[in-house]
């Protein structure tokens, strides 16, 4: 049994879902040159504030709000907080991030147990739909409108406003945009939030069909890292390119070879970063 | 935790004092028994490890912390749901604490571990959670006792007949890739197509798989009576939630490993899950007096309903405890101890139900096939519909002969060739 | 090698005075008589301080003395680890020569994610090694026939005239002071000056005519070779392989260990093993959230102490000297 429409479509939400993840991710590593490995943490907790508010009010919408506004205040108290102190020091700021990521999930685990959450989706998005024969859940087909609505965000964000276009100078060379009188950390700190806060929607999405648990963290962390080295650091096409492959690759490797899982998204990737290190799209500092 | 410790040492003083017999008789009854309990409380499986100690110390409570007169000293460790971390711990238990047993793990590479360790020291090890058939089949380690657990395949035979029964033809296999995997898969396999069923199709996936829609895709155009999930965990949260949303549930019968459909998945579910069929000893939502009370009490106590984790503790440690009775307190003989645990039955579990051994310590049981079902609180929970009697790990096969077939695995599925 | 201006490394051992001699044999006695007054817990826990010690060196080699920081090597060590258990168990060789397959095994490992490795710095390297680490992993875990998968291998597998917990140490001990010396011997080598001029500036190594990615390149296999003696050792301590052995969080751990005892300083690797083995199984006694004391703990090396223990007792000591 090969592949098909259904797989396809498989490959396709799931590649939205890292894509919102991955987006912000992509960002503070372009920008300001951080691998935040708390990144995942954030996911997981984003999902977790999620969950809690969507449980309780019972709206999905306010349910994503939360979430995303929780994990941008954990962002900026990182980023304020923590990461100002090791400034301008790549592995430091990497390393600490580490530290970050292993008290937030043990927090985590203070405040919401071990036990797998999914968060409720809206009766509106409940059941599949039918089209071509194929039956797929709504859900899903919403996660992958997302992707697409973050997509367009981010890239009349990038392109079409002024914090755009400093991002994308700061991306290529941040001393220049401080040396032309713009306050850049103002600019970092922006990124930083608006980063944290997607890790938060991400977790949000991804916890009504993934779960929440202990270690998911990782799981999508890992993701994350083989999606914006494929795509290269701080580039919306790049992680957009990186998204699909890695999503594609994820169903191909489960569905036909499923005793290399790991080597069909992980091979191509040390390949590629191997002989290019800055991946498809990333350019020299 | 070290609050819990300062009370139990604070116990201990207060039970020592009021003790008054002979001074020699005295410095054995007066000593506690030193438990070392070994569970996950970070990692993967945290929950599950938080519910496993709940229910040691459930029991211990209930008891005024005291057995053979004897008072009862718990020291806890966390194997961060790591074999390495385990082995860590457990030297850290036996050569530090100078326990007199351990008892615990969930998460059956961190018992392996331990019970490799333990094969070199002869520390008393109990494991009622840990299934890993060979632990008391072809690689049995006598002082490894398996109190109130159960060997994963052993529950997976009755299953199997039941879906024969039932007329299913085709079944269609989805379980995590590892030995519990493998173990639970062949058993259900064996029993099925040796009574003229057919295995379509295994699909094996790697642990904490975040995405079943590939194999759901695959599942739905295959045309067969049932499906059978070998989930735990996470995994079982997420299959289950994305059969249903694919369109499956209701569809296509799906039949579980005991695991898959135990109070530690399912408390979070909604209707997804109603109507699992699986098989095990222990149904939360069973009418026999003993289990309802003991879900009753539990439930008041932790507020929520006992998984297979607490309830196994639980009663594992009521186990070994009624062997320390017998015994009147008196461990240092080791070999005395693990025969006497051999030899007890458990006849006051909240099974309701008498439960022995069998002589390579493991329990036999009454098998209940259990449906999933609402209960008055509006969750879920197990109900059972159907029993089979006295159940043994080697189901109806002659165990010599049982075990010189090879252990289940990927290759191995006890699948009868047509 | 008179044109390498590069500043040594922080604290990095310069030459071999008296002094350094009498501290090394000092610590080496000392550790030789620990069997004497610890009990057999506190002496397993010694053991594995010495293994992991070994382990974070062999990242220092890179780490401190190339300017590459890895992420992957908790792979290198568990493979050895995986090839010693398999050797002994499955294949039936003995100990001795399981150890040096193991080694051997490593040390190619190493030579593979070198030399894919070789042509990235910074956190591209970091993040490629921990890509090439979730490969090994992966393949640990899924391919079960050799392997085991989750649930890993398992025997006795340590020779009868180490049975003994106190002979095992002595010889763990032994094997890592000569390892160690290794260790030094290599960093202030010749070669070992070029590693540091490149960790200083690639690109004037390579305009004064050195071949950088050679260079990197043996300088990752001969810190496979090392992780690899660390993870048969550490085979022959539990008898007992699972993937979490070559997980991530292995080499996480093990990078912690380097960076906490203070990279480039190399001795300083076992401060940080010894450190962070504490600080898991003593704040494990008292608190279920030993994981957030760690991460608070590798937060604030991170900010105040960047240098690690033994790299910031050096600049105190150095400022005091001046």
């Amino acid at each position: 049994m090969g592949m098909n429409a259904f797989q396809l479509l498989n490959g396709l939400t799931f590649a939205a879902l890292l894509f919102i993840v991955a987006s912000g991710f992509t960002l503070i590593f372009g920008l300001l040159r951080i691998v935040n490995l708390a990144h995942g943490a954030l996911y997981l907790f984003g999902g977790y504030v999620g969950y809690t508010v969507a449980v309780k009010t019972g709206s999905f919408t306010l349910g994503a709000i939360a979430a995303m506004i929780a994990v941008a205040l954990i962002g900026l108290a990182l980023n304020q907080g923590l990461l100002r102190f090791v400034r301008g020091n790549d592995l430091r700021q990497v390393l600490l991030t580490l530290g970050v990521a292993f008290v937030l999930n043990d927090m985590a685990l203070v405040i919401w147990g071990g036990d797998s959450f999914t968060v409720p989706i809206p009766d509106a998005l409940k059941g599949g739909l039918t089209f071509f024969g194929i039956f797929y859940p709504k859900y899903r087909l919403f996660v992958l409108l997302v992707g697409v609505l973050v997509l367009i965000a981010l890239y009349l964000l990038l392109f079409r406003t002024r914090l755009g276009a400093l991002i994308r100078a700061g991306v290529d060379d941040a001393e220049m945009v401080e040396a032309s009188g713009i306050n850049i950390r103002r600019v970092f700190l922006a990124t930083f939030v608006l980063g944290s806060a997607l890790a938060g929607l991400g977790g949000m999405m991804g916890g009504a069909f993934l779960s929440l648990y202990p270690s998911a963290d990782s799981e999508i962390l890992v993701f994350s890292l083989a999606v914006v080295i494929i795509g290269g650091r701080g580039s919306l096409l790049g992680v957009a390119i990186g998204s699909l492959l890695v999503g594609l690759l994820n169903t191909v490797g489960q569905v036909m070879f499923p005793e290399l899982a790991y080597f069909v998204i992980f091979g191509p990737m040390a390949l590629l970063l191997a002989f290019r290190p800055l991946g498809l799209f990333g350019k020299a500092t | 935790m070290d609050r819990r410790k300062f009370l139990q040492t604070s116990g201990l003083t207060i039970a020592a004092a009021g003790f008054g017999i002979s001074p020699w008789a005295a410095r054995a009854a007066d000593a506690p028994i030193k438990v070392g309990v070994l569970a996950p409380l970070t990692g993967v499986v945290a929950s599950g490890g938080k519910e496993m100690v709940e229910g040691v110390q459930f029991f211990f409570e209930k008891q005024g912390n005291k057995v053979a007169g004897r008072p009862i000293e718990l020291v806890i460790e966390d194997d961060g749901s790591n074999p390495d971390t385990s082995i860590q711990k457990a030297r850290k238990l036996v050569e530090q604490g100078k326990v007199d047993f351990l008892i615990g793990n969930l998460l059956a590479n961190t018992g392996l571990a331990v019970a490799n360790y333990v094969k070199g020291t002869g520390t008393p090890y109990f494991i009622p959670i840990i299934a890993a058939d060979d632990l008391t089949q072809r690689d049995r380690i006598k002082n490894v006792i398996r109190v109130a657990g159960y060997s994963a395949s052993q529950f997976a035979h009755p299953l199997g007949d039941w879906a024969l029964k039932k007329g299913y033809k085709k079944i269609v296999t989805v379980g995590q890739d590892y030995t519990f995997g493998h173990e639970q898969c062949g058993g259900l396999a064996q029993v099925f197509t040796e009574g003229g069923g057919q295995i379509v199709q295994q699909f094996w996936h790697p642990l904490n798989t975040a995405d079943f829609s590939p194999y759901l895709g695959q599942i739905a155009n295959m045309q067969v009576d049932a499906v059978f999930a070998m989930e735990t965990g996470a995994d079982a949260t997420r299959f289950i939630t994305q059969y249903a949303s694919f369109g499956l549930k209701g569809k296509i019968p799906l039949l579980g490993a005991m695991n898959a459909t135990d109070q530690s998945v399912i408390r979070t579910l909604g209707e997804e899950c109603e109507g699992i069929v699986s098989a095990a000893h222990f149904a939360e939502g069973s009418d026999n007096p003993a289990t309802a009370a003991f879900v009753k009490e539990y439930t008041a106590k932790y507020s929520k309903t006992p998984s297979l984790y607490g309830f196994s503790m639980y009663s594992g440690v009521m186990w070994v405890s009624k062997a320390i009775e017998t015994l009147k307190g008196k461990l240092d003989d080791r070999s005395a101890f693990i025969d006497t645990v051999l030899k007890t039955e458990l006849d006051n579990s909240p099974l309701g139900k008498t439960v022995k051994l069998d002589e390579y310590g493991n329990p036999i049981y009454d098998v209940y096939i259990r449906e999933v079902k609402k209960a008055p609180n509006g969750k879920f929970w197990n109900v059972p519909v159907e029993t089979y009697p006295a159940v043994s790990q080697f189901w109806k096969y002659d165990p010599a002969t049982y075990m010189k077939q090879p252990p289940y695995s990927r290759n191995f599925q006890g699948i009868k060739k047509t | 090698m008179s044109n390498i201006t590069a500043s040594p490394a922080i604290g990095a051992p310069r030459s071999l005075s008296t002094g350094a001699i009498i501290t090394a044999l000092a610590v080496i006695t000392v550790a030789a008589l620990l069997p004497l007054m610890l009990s057999t817990y506190h002496l397993g826990l010694a053991t594995e301080v010495l293994i992991f010690g070994l382990l974070a060196m062999s990242i220092d080699i890179l780490a401190g003395f190339a300017g590459r920081t890895s992420l992957g090597h908790g792979a290198i060590f568990g493979v050895s680890t995986y090839v010693v258990v398999y050797a002994v168990m499955t294949a039936g060789l003995s100990p001795l020569v399981a150890c040096l397959l193991g080694v051997l095994a490593a040390t190619a490992l190493g030579a593979v994610f070198g030399l894919l490795a070789v042509r990235t710095s910074g956190v591209y390297f970091l993040l490629l090694t921990l890509a090439l680490g979730m490969i090994v992993w992966g393949i640990c875990l899924r391919w079960t026939q050799v392997t085991g998968g989750e649930n890993g291998l398992r025997g006795a597998i340590r020779p009868a005239l180490l049975s003994d917990y106190r002979a095992f140490y002595w010889m763990v001990l032994a094997v890592t002071a000569v390892l160690s010396l290794a260790i030094w011997r290599f960093v202030r080598s010749p070669f070992g000056l070029t590693l540091r001029g490149i960790r200083d500036s690639d690109s004037r190594m390579r305009s004064l005519g050195y071949d950088v990615s050679l260079h990197l390149f043996i300088g990752f296999t001969v810190s496979g070779l090392f992780a690899g003696a660390a993870g048969a050792m550490y085979a022959l301590f539990n008898s007992f392989v699972s993937p979490s052995t070559v997980a991530v969080s292995q080499s996480v751990e093990a990078l912690l260990m380097t960076i906490a005892g203070g990279v480039g300083t190399l001795f300083g690797a076992f401060v940080g093993s010894a450190a962070i083995i504490a600080l898991e199984n003593i704040a494990s006694s008292y608190t279920e959230r030993w994981q957030t004391v760690l991460g608070v703990t590798f937060i604030l090396i991170m900010i105040f102490a960047p240098e690690g223990i033994v790299g910031t007792i050096r600049a105190l000591v150095a400022r005091l000297k001046h």
